[in-house]
C-alpha cells in the first residue's frame, strides 16, 4: 500500500485502490433467515434436553445427608452456653445421631455448613494478609493494615494469622462414629487433601528463617488471633506437618465463600480399613461435636453434611433442572417462531414491501 | 493571543503614512489567529477544556473518591488508566488540529504584500501590515486588508475587483478612488500623503461604508465605492494603491466569518443526556443499596460485629450506609463507560479515514481527494435533513457556454442523439483565425449557415458582436481578451467571435469588428443600458453604409411584446424554441433589431438628450425614452446559454431529495439566475404544484406573502386530495378551482392577499401572530417550492416572523434564497437549527459561505476552486458537488449505522457487566464487594471487549455502498433517528440488565451447591468471580457476533482475539509468578487454571449464554421476518438474487452516472410551462461607463467624439444608485411577475409592478379603474386617467380570468378592513403564475379556459 504513494501526474493524490481503504474487504454478512434460525432453535432445544437428562441421571446417583445441629438435641445446651461470651473458653461437646439408610458408596465427604455467615463482606474479605500467610517475615512481624482491627493484640504483638477472616475460623470439631454390630467405631477421616492444590502448595507457606527452628519458634513473638483457643502452630494435634499457615482447615476457611450460606470440606472418609473400604455402610452414625463456634450472634445455623460425589460434583439439582426448563422454553419458542414464520413471513413475504 | 480588548470603538481614525499616530488607537494588526493554543498554554487550556466535559469531571471525581480508603471498593487504577487514556488521546487530537490551524494561519499571515514605507515599496508579510499603511496591489492579487482605494493605474482611479470570496458574485465590480487621491498617482506623491480618515468602527456590512477623508483642510465623503475589501481579487487593473483602514480581525471578511464553534453531533448530545440519565440511575442504585446496607447493618451487621467490627469512623449503621453509597457509586461507575468517549473518537477517526481514502470521491481533474477535516461529525452525516447550498462554484462551475440558438425560426445546437457517440467539436480555426480555441459547439449546420451567408444568421451574430458592454483587449494581433461584466455576455460575444463576427475594439463612439474576415467600424450612437426593470439592452449603431439600426437583446417576456406585428409567425416558432431551451434549464435571450431612419434617430436622440439632462426623475424619463424607441422591432432569434452545472448535480439533487433531504439554495445571485439554476439542476421542476416567490419589501408584505403561500399550500393539497376522488385531472384545474373556492368562501383578509392587486386591496389587519398548527403544515401534500429574495429574507428573519417563515419554507420541497448576504446565509441556517431540530449541512466554496458553513451542523467546502476560505472553515471538503451524495448516503449512513450499533452494544455490555454487582449486593450485605476481581474490572472495557465492538463500529455495513445509492430511502432511519434514540437505549439497557440477572443468578444457583470432583466446594468467591467473568465475556462476545453484520477478517481477528486475550490475560494474572511478587495484589492465584477445568463451570457458562442469547435471537428473527427494515429487505433481495444480480430498482436508476433517466423525465415535462431563462447577471451603468469613455485608456480616448451627453454624469448615476440602493432595485425585483418564473403574463405583471411602487412602468391598465375606486387606495394618476387599452398583443383568453379574479379581490377587499402598507404580495406572484398557467392551458387545451372562466364566475356568484 505504501509504495505507490508518490506517483506523478494528475492522480498523484488518488487514494490507493486497496480493498481495505475502499471498504471492500471480503466479508461474510450473515442474515437471520428462517433457514438458519429455526433449525438452530430446534437443535439448541435438543442439546439442552439431552444435557439436562444426562445431568439429572448423574445427580440422582449421588447421595447426601444433611444435619443441622445448631440446637439439635444435646447441642441445645452448648448453643445456650455459647450465647454467653464469658464462656467462650469453656469446652462443650454434644452428639448428633445420623442414621444412614442407604449406603454411601465410594468416597464420602464430610462438610460443615454455615448459614447466614457473611464471608463475602467487602471489609471482611479484605481483612487478611496474603503476604503474611505466604510466610513473609516482614509481614509476619508487621501485618498489613488491611487486617485491622485484628492486626496486633493489646500488647502490640502482631497477630498471626492476622485479620478478621482468620480470626473467625470455624473451630468445631467432628468425630464421626459408626454404631455397627461391633459397637461404636470411629470413622477414620482424612483432614488433609481437602484444599486446592495451589493453595496448599503455593499460596500458603510457613515462615522459614532457620533450618532448625520449630514451627513454634518461627511464630515466636506473634499472638494468636483473639477468638482462637490454640495458636496457629498447634492447630492439628495429630499431624504435626499440618500446622501453621498450611493447616488445611485454615486454608479451607481462608478461601472465602461467595454467599452467606456455604459448606466447606471438613474431611474425607479414609477408606483404608473395613467396613469403610467401599464407603459408609448402612447403619446408625453419630457425630461427636466439640461445640466451639458461636453462631447465635448472627442468627446463623451450623450443619454437618455427608455426601458422595460423581465427576460432576455433589448433589446439585439446579443445573439439570435448569437445562430441562431451558430446553422446553427454547422448544416452545422454536415452535412459536415456526408458526409465525409460516403464517406471516414465509418466502420473504414481508420483504416485498 | 489574549490581546487586551480595547473599549469598543466608536469611530476609527486613521492617518496615512503615520504609524505612530495610528498606534495610539491600538487597532488590531493584520495578523489572523484562528488557532486556540500555543505551546505553553496548550496543556492547561486543553485540560481545562477537557474537564469541562461532564464525563471527564465525573471520572476525576470518582478517582478522588477512590483515594478514600473507607470508601474505596476498587483500586485507584481501575479509573485512572482509562481516564488517562481518554485525556491523552483527546489532547493529541486537539494538538494536531490546532497545529494545522497554526499552519494555515501562518500561510495566510506570511503572504507577501508591498507596503509603501518611507517613500519606497517594501515587501512585507501580511501580518505586518498596519492600519494606516499604504500598500500596492497588483493584478490578480488578493487584497490584504480593507483598503481605501487611493489611486490606480487605470484612468480616473478606477479599478476592477472580483468579490467572489466575499459575496460569491463573480462578475467584476468597479471601484473608484476619490478624485483628489487618484491624482496622486505614483508612489512618491503617495508617500507624502497624510490624509486622515474618520470612519465607522469595524462591522460586518459588506455593502456599506461611510467615512470622511480629511486632507488639506478639505473633507471628502467616502463610501463603499472607494473601498477594496479583504478577500477581493484585483482584476484587469495593473496596480493600485490603497490605505489600510481595517486590518486582520477587523476586516469585513473576518467580521463576517462568525465565531468558530465547537460542533457536536446530535448523537453526542444524546449520549451526554443518556450519560446523565445513567448517572441518575447510578445514584438511584446507590441509594437502594445504601438503604439496603443500612437495614442490613442494623439487622445483621450489628450482630456480626464480633467477627467484623465497624471501621473506626463508623459508629452506626447510617454512617455505614452513607459510606456504602459512595462505595457503590465507585463500583457501579462502569455503567457510564469511561472508554465510551475514546471508542467513539476512534470510530469517528476510522470513518474519517475511510472518507479520505474513498477513491470515488476523488476528483482526477483537480487531483483532490475528499477530506474529512473534522473527525467528530461523521455519524451526523447520516442524519442530514436540510442541505444549504451555495450556487456559484458549488452547483455551477460558473462557466457560461453558448449552447443553442434559434435564428429565424431555425434552431441550432441541438445534439441529434444524446445517446449516440459524442459529436465532434467544431473546429473554427480554418474558417476564422480569430476564433477562440476554447469555444465549444457541436452543430455544424450553424457554421454552414454562416458560410453560406444566410443574412439572418449574419445579422444575428452581428447583433451579438455589437450589442454588449464588453471591453476587449488585444495584446497582440488576434489574441483577444474580452473583459465581460457578466460571464453570459462574454459567452455571447465569444460565440459571435467564433462564427466570424469578431468584436475587436471599441471607443466611446465606435465599435470595430471583423465580419467574416472584413474589418468594419460601426459608429456607436447610443447604448440603451440594461437594468432590472427593462430586462433588455440595446445599442444604436450606424454602419459604414450609413444605415442606422437598433439592436436589442433582452428577456423574451419584454422583447416579444415590442415586436412588429409582422413577426407573429416567427415569434410563435421562436417562443416554442425558447420554451424548449428554458425547459432544458438554459438561460435565454431574445434578439431583435429595428431599422431607424435618420429622422427617427434625430428626433429620438433629441428627446433622449432632454431626458438625460433632466434633473428630476432622470431615470424614469430615460426609461420612457428608451421604451419609445425599442418598439416595432424585428425578431432575429434567440440564444440559449448554459450556466454549466457541475458534473452530476441534477442527479445528485434528485437522489438526495429521494432520500428526503430538503435542499435550500442560498445564493448572492439574482433571483432569475437562481431560479434558472434551480430548474436546470432539477430542484424546481415543472411537476411542482407551485413555486412561490416572496419578494416583499416590508415586514407586512412579506408576512402576507408567506401566509398566503401557506394557505395556498393547504388549499392545494386539500384540492389535490379531494381532486383525486372527484376524478379531476390536471393540477392546473385543481388549483384554479380551489383558488376560486377559497376566494368565495373565506371572508377576511387572506383572500385579498392572495390576489395581491395591491393598490386596490385594503391594508391587512394587524397580523394574527400564530402560524398555523403544525399538523396542518405536516399534512401538506404536493410539491412546492419557495423563492425568496434577500430583502424579503431580511424581514422574514426578524424575530416575530421567524416562525412564519420556517413553517412556510419547510413545507416546501425546495427553497431558493437569492441575493442573500453571507450573514443571512448563516441566519437562515441558524433559523432551521433553532426551529426544526434537524441536522443541517451547508455546502459552499467561497468566503461568503464561511459563516453558513460554520453555523450549520456540518459544513462542507468545495475545494479545488480558487479560494480556500470555505475549505478552511469546513468540516468536510471535496471538489465536486456530486460527491455529496456519496458522503451522505454512503459514508454518512454507514457512520450513523455503525455509531448506533456501537452505542447500543456498548451500553448493553456495560450494563450487563455492572449490574451483576447490584444483584450481588443483596447477598454480600450491601458491603460493596465486587463480583469480579479488580483487574477484570480495569481491563473489561479497554481490552476484553473493546476491539470487537470497535471493529464493528468501524467496518460494519448493512448493505453495500451501491445499494445505498440505489435506494436513497435507506437514508431515512438516520433522519428519523431510529437506530439510536431513547427507546433503543432503554431496550439495550433492559437487555443488559436481563443479561446481568442471568449472569449472576445462574452461577449463583449452580455454584452454591457445586463441588469439584475432589469434593472441594466451588462456592467460594474466587471461583464465582472467574465463572461470572468468563460467562460475561462469552455472552457479550456472542452478542457482538450477533450484532456484527459484516464479518471481515478484522472482525474475526478482533472477536476471537479478544476472547483469546481474556483467557490468556486471566491465566497470566492468576499465575504463580505474579503472586510471588505481589501476594496481596494477585490473590487469585491458580484460580483460572482450576476453575476452567471444571465441567460444572462450563455447563454453567453454556447455560447462561443460552439463556441470554436465545430470546435476543428470537426477537431479532421476528423483527426481520415480520417488520423488516428497508435495509433488511435489500439484504434479503441481495441474498435471494445473489446469482442473477438484478436488483429491483426502487430509487433512481443509477447514481450520477446514469443521466439518461432524469433527462428523459425532463423531456416529458417540457412544454408544460414557460420560463424565460433570462441571462443578464450584471449591474447597469456599464453602458454609461463606456459611452463616457471613462474606462478607456487615454490613447483610445483621443478618438472619442461622442460628446452629445453629459459625460460627467455616469459616475454620479452610479453613486446615486449605490446610495439609494433600494428604489431602483426594488422596483425591479419587487415585481415578481415579469420575473423569469412567472413568465409571460403581462397584464398581471404590470399591475403588480405598480403595486411594487415602480410607477415608471407605464402599463397598469388592467388593474382596472373599478378596482381602484372601490378600494379607495392610491393609484398613480396616470393609471387612473388612462383608459384600459388592450395595447399589448395579449390574447384575450388569458386576460379574462385575471380580470375576473381581480374584481373578486376588489369586492372582497372592500369588505375587509385590513390596514395598508403592503406593496406587493405573494398574491401577485401567484396571480402571475396563474396567468401563465392559464395561458399554458390555453395553448394545450382550448376548452379549459372557458371552464376556468365559468369557475371564476361561479365563485363570484357565490360571493
Amino acid at each position: 500500500m505504501g509504495k505507490v504513494k508518490e506517483k506523478p501526474g494528475p492522480l498523484a493524490r488518488r487514494p490507493d485502490n486497496s480493498a481495505f481503504k475502499q471498504q471492500r474487504l471480503p466479508a461474510w454478512s450473515p442474515m437471520l433467515t428462517a433457514n438458519t434460525v429455526l433449525p438452530f432453535f430446534y437443535l439448541m432445544a435438543l442439546i439442552c434436553l439431552l444435557l439436562g437428562v444426562w445431568l439429572l441421571l448423574t445427580v440422582q446417583s449421588t447421595h447426601e445427608i444433611k444435619k443441622d445441629y445448631t440446637d439439635l438435641g444435646t447441642c441445645q445446651l452448648c448453643h445456650e452456653m455459647r450465647k454467653d461470651v464469658s464462656n467462650a473458653n469453656k469446652p462443650c461437646s454434644c452428639r448428633v445421631d445420623i442414621p444412614v439408610e442407604k449406603a454411601l458408596k465410594g468416597d464420602v465427604f464430610i462438610y460443615y455448613g454455615l448459614r447466614n455467615f457473611h464471608q463475602n463482606l467487602r471489609r471482611y474479605m479484605d481483612s487478611r494478609d496474603d503476604g503474611q500467610m505466604l510466610g513473609r517475615q516482614n509481614k509476619l512481624k508487621d501485618p498489613s493494615t488491611y487486617c485491622m482491627p485484628f492486626r496486633k493484640d493489646k500488647d502490640g504483638r502482631p497477630i498471626a494469622p492476622c485479620g478478621a477472616v482468620a480470626n473467625s475460623m470455624f473451630n468445631d470439631t467432628f468425630i464421626l462414629k459408626y454404631h455397627g454390630r461391633s459397637g461404636p467405631e470411629v470413622v477414620p477421616l482424612l483432614r488433609t487433601g481437602i484444599t486446592w492444590y495451589t493453595d496448599k502448595n503455593v499460596k500458603y507457606r510457613n515462615p522459614k528463617t532457620q533450618e532448625n527452628f520449630t514451627l513454634a519458634q518461627e511464630f515466636n513473638g506473634t499472638a494468636k488471633p483473639p477468638f482462637w483457643g490454640k495458636p496457629v502452630y498447634e492447630l492439628d494435634e495429630h499431624n504435626p506437618i499440618n500446622n501453621g499457615f498450611i493447616n488445611e482447615a485454615l486454608i479451607v476457611w481462608m478461601r472465602e465463600a461467595a454467599f452467606p450460606n456455604f459448606k466447606k470440606l471438613y474431611g474425607v472418609l479414609h477408606r483404608a480399613q473395613k467396613p469403610f473400604i467401599n464407603g459408609l455402610p448402612v447403619g446408625n452414625y453419630s457425630v461427636e461435636i466439640s461445640y466451639n463456634f458461636p453462631v447465635q450472634y448472627f442468627r446463623g445455623r451450623k450443619e454437618v453434611v455427608l455426601t458422595t460425589l460423581t465427576w460432576f460434583g455433589g448433589q446439585n439439582h439446579f443445573l439439570p433442572i435448569a437445562y430441562l426448563v431451558t430446553s422446553s422454553l427454547i422448544f416452545l419458542m422454536a415452535v412459536g417462531l415456526t408458526v409465525v414464520w409460516w403464517k406471516y413471513g414465509k418466502g420473504g413475504k414481508n420483504m416485498k414491501a | 493571543m489574549f490581546r487586551k480588548k480595547p473599549p469598543p470603538e466608536e469611530e476609527r481614525r486613521v492617518r496615512a503614512n503615520d504609524r505612530e499616530y495610528n498606534e495610539k488607537f491600538q487597532y488590531a494588526s493584520n495578523c489572523i489567529m484562528t488557532s486556540k493554543y500555543n505551546i505553553i498554554t496548550f496543556l492547561p487550556v486543553n485540560l481545562f477544556e477537557q474537564f469541562q466535559e461532564v464525563a471527564n469531571t465525573y471520572f476525576l471525581f470518582l478517582l478522588i473518591l477512590q483515594l478514600i480508603p473507607q470508601i474505596s471498593s476498587l483500586s485507584w487504577f481501575t479509573t485512572i488508566v482509562p481516564l488517562a487514556l481518554v485525556l491523552s488521546i483527546t489532547a493529541v487530537k486537539d494538538a494536531t488540529d490546532d497545529y494545522f490551524r497554526h499552519k494555515s494561519d501562518n500561510q495566510v499571515n506570511n503572504r507577501q504584500s508591498q507596503v509603501l514605507i518611507n517613500g519606497s515599496i517594501q515587501s512585507e508579510k501580511w501580518m505586518n501590515v498596519r492600519v494606516g499603511d499604504i500598500i500596492k496591489l497588483e493584478n490578480n492579487q488578493f487584497v490584504a486588508a480593507d483598503l481605501l482605494l487611493l489611486s490606480s493605474t487605470e484612468p480616473h482611479g478606477l479599478c476592477y475587483i472580483e468579490t467572489a470570496e466575499l459575496d460569491g458574485e463573480t462578475n467584476m465590480k468597479v471601484r473608484q478612488s476619490v478624485s483628489v487621491t487618484s491624482e496622486l498617482g505614483n508612489q512618491n506623491n503617495l508617500a507624502s500623503f497624510d490624509g486622515e480618515v474618520v470612519c465607522e468602527p469595524p462591522n460586518n456590512k459588506l455593502d456599506r461604508f461611510c467615512g470622511t477623508l480629511y486632507w488639506r483642510d478639505k473633507k471628502y465623503t467616502l463610501t463603499n465605492q472607494n473601498m477594496l475589501l479583504r478577500g477581493c481579487v484585483l482584476r484587469n487593473t495593473e496596480a493600485c494603491y490603497g490605505l489600510v483602514i481595517f486590518a486582520g480581525p477587523d476586516t469585513k471578511l473576518m467580521q463576517n466569518s462568525g465565531r468558530t464553534k465547537f460542533k457536536r453531533t446530535s448523537i453526542d448530545r444524546l449520549m451526554n443526556t443518556l450519560v446523565l440519565w445513567i448517572f441518575g440511575f447510578l445514584v438511584c442504585m446507590g441509594v437502594i443499596l445504601a438503604v439496603g446496607n443500612a437495614v442490613w447493618e442494623r439487622e445483621v451487621g450489628s450482630l456480626f460485629q464480633s467477627y467484623l467490627p465497624w471501621d473506626p469512623p463508623v459508629d452506626n449503621f447510617l454512617f455505614s450506609a452513607f459510606l456504602s453509597f459512595w462505595s457503590y457509586v465507585i463500583i457501579l461507575n462502569t455503567v457510564v463507560p469511561i472508554s465510551l468517549y475514546v471508542s467513539v473518537e476512534v470510530i469517528r477517526l476510522g470513518h474519517s479515514y475511510f472518507i479520505n481514502w474513498d477513491q470515488q470521491m476523488f476528483c482526477s481533474q483537480c487531483n483532490t481527494a475528499a477530506e474529512a477535516r473534522t473527525t467528530t461529525l461523521n455519524e451526523e452525516l447520516g442524519q442530514v435533513e436540510y442541505i444549504f447550498s451555495d450556487k456559484t462554484g458549488t452547483l455551477t462551475q460558473n462557466i457560461m457556454s453558448f449552447n443553442k440558438c434559434s435564428i429565424n425560426g431555425q434552431t441550432y445546437g441541438e445534439v441529434a442523439d444524446p445517446l449516440g457517440p459524442q459529436p465532434k467539436r467544431l473546429d473554427f480555426t480554418p474558417f476564422n483565425p480569430l476564433a477562440d480555441p476554447d469555444f465549444c459547439f457541436y452543430d455544424d449546420t450553424l457554421l454552414e449557415s454562416v458560410k453560406v451567408g444566410d443574412s439572418h444568421t449574419h445579422e444575428f451574430f452581428r447583433l451579438l458582436s455589437l450589442c454588449h458592454t464588453v471591453m476587449s483587449e488585444e495584446k497582440s494581433e488576434g489574441e483577444l481578451v474580452y473583459k465581460a461584466q457578466s460571464p453570459d455576455e462574454g459567452a455571447l460575444v465569444t460565440a459571435a467571435r467564433n462564427f466570424g463576427f469578431v468584436f475587436r475594439s471599441r471607443t466611446p463612439g465606435t465599435i470595430t469588428t471583423t465580419e467574416m474576415g472584413r474589418p468594419v467600424t460601426y459608429t456607436l450612437l447610443a447604448i440603451l443600458d440594461f437594468n432590472n426593470i427593462r430586462k433588455r439592452m440595446s445599442v444604436i449603431v450606424r454602419n459604414p453604409e450609413g444605415r442606422i439600426r437598433l439592436y436589442c437583446k433582452g428577456a423574451d417576456t419584454v422583447l416579444l411584446e415590442r415586436l412588429n406585428p409582422s413577426n407573429q409567425e416567427l415569434m410563435n416558432i421562436t417562443s416554442d424554441h425558447l420554451n424548449e431551451y428554458a425547459a432544458d434549464g438554459l438561460r435565454t435571450l431574445a434578439l431583435a433589431y429595428r431599422d431607424l431612419s435618420e429622422d427617427n434617430w434625430e428626433s429620438w436622440s433629441e428627446s433622449h438628450r432632454c431626458a438625460d439632462k433632466a434633473t428630476n426623475c432622470r431615470e424614469d424619463r430615460l426609461a420612457a425614452a428608451y421604451e419609445e424607441i425599442e418598439q416595432d422591432m424585428m425578431l432575429l432569434g434567440a440564444t440559449a446559454i448554459e450556466d454549466k452545472l457541475q458534473e452530476g448535480v441534477p442527479e445528485t439533487i434528485a437522489v438526495l431529495s429521494l432520500a428526503n433531504i430538503k435542499i435550500w439554495v442560498l445564493t448572492g445571485d439574482k433571483q432569475e439566475t437562481a431560479v434558472n439554476i434551480g430548474y436546470s439542476c432539477k430542484m424546481l421542476t415543472d411537476d411542482m404544484t407551485e413555486v412561490f416567490i416572496i419578494s416583499g419589501h416590508t415586514v407586512q408584505s412579506v408576512r402576507q406573502e408567506l401566509r398566503g403561500a401557506r394557505e395556498r399550500m393547504i388549499e392545494l393539497s386539500k384540492a389535490r386530495d379531494g381532486g383525486k376522488q372527484e376524478g379531476m385531472e390536471g393540477w392546473g384545474e385543481a388549483c384554479f378551482t380551489s383558488y376560486g373556492l377559497r376566494e368565495g368562501q373565506e371572508g377576511g383578509d387572506a383572500g385579498g392577499k392572495q390576489l395581491g392587486c395591491p393598490p386596490s386591496s385594503p391594508p391587512p389587519p394587524p397580523p394574527p401572530p400564530t402560524p398555523p398548527p403544525s399538523y396542518l403544515m405536516d399534512s401538506i401534500s404536493g410539491e412546492f417550492a419557495l423563492v425568496i429574495n434577500g430583502h424579503s429574507l431580511a424581514h422574514a428573519l426578524e424575530a416575530d416572523m421567524e416562525a412564519e417563515f420556517v413553517s412556510t419554507a419547510c413545507a416546501c420541497k425546495a427553497v431558493i434564497c437569492c441575493r442573500v448576504t453571507p450573514l443571512q446565509k448563516a441566519q437562515v441556517v441558524e433559523l432551521i437549527k433553532k426551529h426544526k431540530k434537524a441536522v443541517t449541512l451547508a455546502i459552499g466554496d467561497g468566503a461568503n459561505d464561511v459563516s453558513m458553513i460554520k453555523s450549520a451542523h456540518i459544513g462542507v467546502g468545495i475545494s479545488g476552486q480558487e479560494g480556500i476560505q470555505a475549505v478552511l472553515a469546513s468540516d468536510y471538503s471535496f471538489s465536486q458537488f456530486r460527491f455529496l451524495q456519496r458522503l451522505l448516503l454512503v459514508h454518512g449512513r454507514w457512520s450513523y449505522l455503525r455509531m448506533c450499533r456501537f452505542l447500543c452494544y456498548f451500553f448493553y455490555k456495560n450494563f450487563a457487566f455492572t449490574m451483576v454487582h447490584f444483584w450481588f449486593g443483596f447477598f454480600c450485605g450491601f458491603s460493596a464487594q465486587t463480583v469480579y476481581d479488580q483487574y477484570f474490572i480495569t481491563l473489561y472495557n479497554i481490552v476484553y471487549t473493546s476491539l470487537p465492538v470497535l471493529a464493528m463500529g468501524i467496518f460494519d455495513q448493512d448493505v453495500p455502498d451501491q445499494r445505498s445509492l440505489e435506494y436513497p430511502k435507506l437514508y431515512e432511519p438516520g433522519q428519523l433517528n431510529l437506530l439510536f434514540n431513547k427507546r433503543e437505549f432503554f431496550i439495550c439497557i433492559a437487555q443488559g440488565i436481563y443479561t446481568s440477572v442471568v449472569l449472576f443468578f445462574v452461577p449463583c444457583a449452580v455454584l452454591s451447591d457445586a463441588t469439584q470432583s475432589t469434593g472441594v466446594p466451588l462456592a467460594d468467591y474466587q471461583t464465582f468471580a472467574v465463572t461470572t467473568a468468563t460467562a460475561l465475556v462469552i455472552v457479550v462476545s456472542v452478542q457482538i457476533a450477533l450484532d456484527t453484520g459484516f464479518w471481515t477478517v478484522i472482525n474475526h481477528i478482533c472477536v476471537w482475539g479478544s476472547l483469546g486475550c481474556f483467557f490468556a490475560i486471566m491465566i497470566a494474572l492468576h499465575s504463580q509468578t505474579l503472586f510471588r511478587i505481589f501476594p496481596n495484589q494477585f490473590s487469585f492465584i491458580g484460580r483460572a487454571q482450576i476453575t476452567l477445568l471444571q465441567p460444572v463451570v462450563w455447563l454453567t457458562i453454556a447455560l447462561a449464554t443460552a439463556i441470554c442469547i436465545v430470546p435476543v435471537l428470537a426477537f431479532r428473527f421476528l423483527k426481520v421476518d415480520l417488520k423488516p427494515q428497508l435495509s433488511d429487505t435489500v439484504r434479503y433481495t441481495q441474498l435471494v438474487h445473489q446469482k442473477k444480480r438484478k436488483p429491483v430498482s426502487r430509487g433512481v436508476e443509477r447514481g450520477w452516472r446514469g443521466t439518461n433517466s432524469v433527462s428523459e423525465g425532463r423531456l416529458g415535462a417540457r412544454g408544460g410551462s414557460r420560463r424565460s431563462g433570462y441571462a443578464f447577471a450584471h449591474q447597469e451603468g456599464f453602458g454609461e461607463l463606456i459611452t463616457s469613455g471613462k474606462n478607456m485608456r487615454l490613447s483610445s480616448l483621443a478618438l472619442a467624439t461622442f460628446a452629445s451627453r453629459h459625460s460627467s454624469s455616469w459616475i454620479d448615476t452610479l453613486r446615486r444608485k449605490k446610495h439609494t440602493h433600494t428604489p431602483p432595485s426594488a422596483s425591479g425585483e419587487s415585481s415578481p411577475a415579469p420575473s423569469s418564473v412567472s413568465g409571460s403574463a403581462p397584464p398581471l405583471s404590470n399591475s403588480s409592478s405598480v403595486l411594487g411602487g415602480s410607477q415608471d412602468t407605464p402599463i397598469e391598465e388592467e388593474t382596472g379603474t373599478a378596482t381602484a375606486q372601490k378600494s379607495q387606495t392610491v393609484l398613480t394618476p396616470s393609471a387612473q386617467t388612462r383608459p384600459a387599452p388592450a395595447s399589448d398583443s395579449e390574447d384575450p383568453v388569458s386576460q379574462t380570468p385575471c380580470v375576473g379574479v381581480l374584481t373578486a379581490t376588489a369586492v372582497r377587499a372592500h369588505g375587509g378592513d385590513s390596514p395598508g402598507g403592503w406593496t406587493i404580495t405573494l398574491g401577485t406572484v401567484q396571480e402571475a403564475l396563474f396567468g401563465w398557467r392559464a395561458r399554458a392551458v390555453t395553448s394545450n387545451n382550448q376548452a379549459s379556459p372557458a371552464k376556468d372562466i365559468n369557475q371564476m364566475e361561479a365563485n363570484l356568484g357565490h360571493e
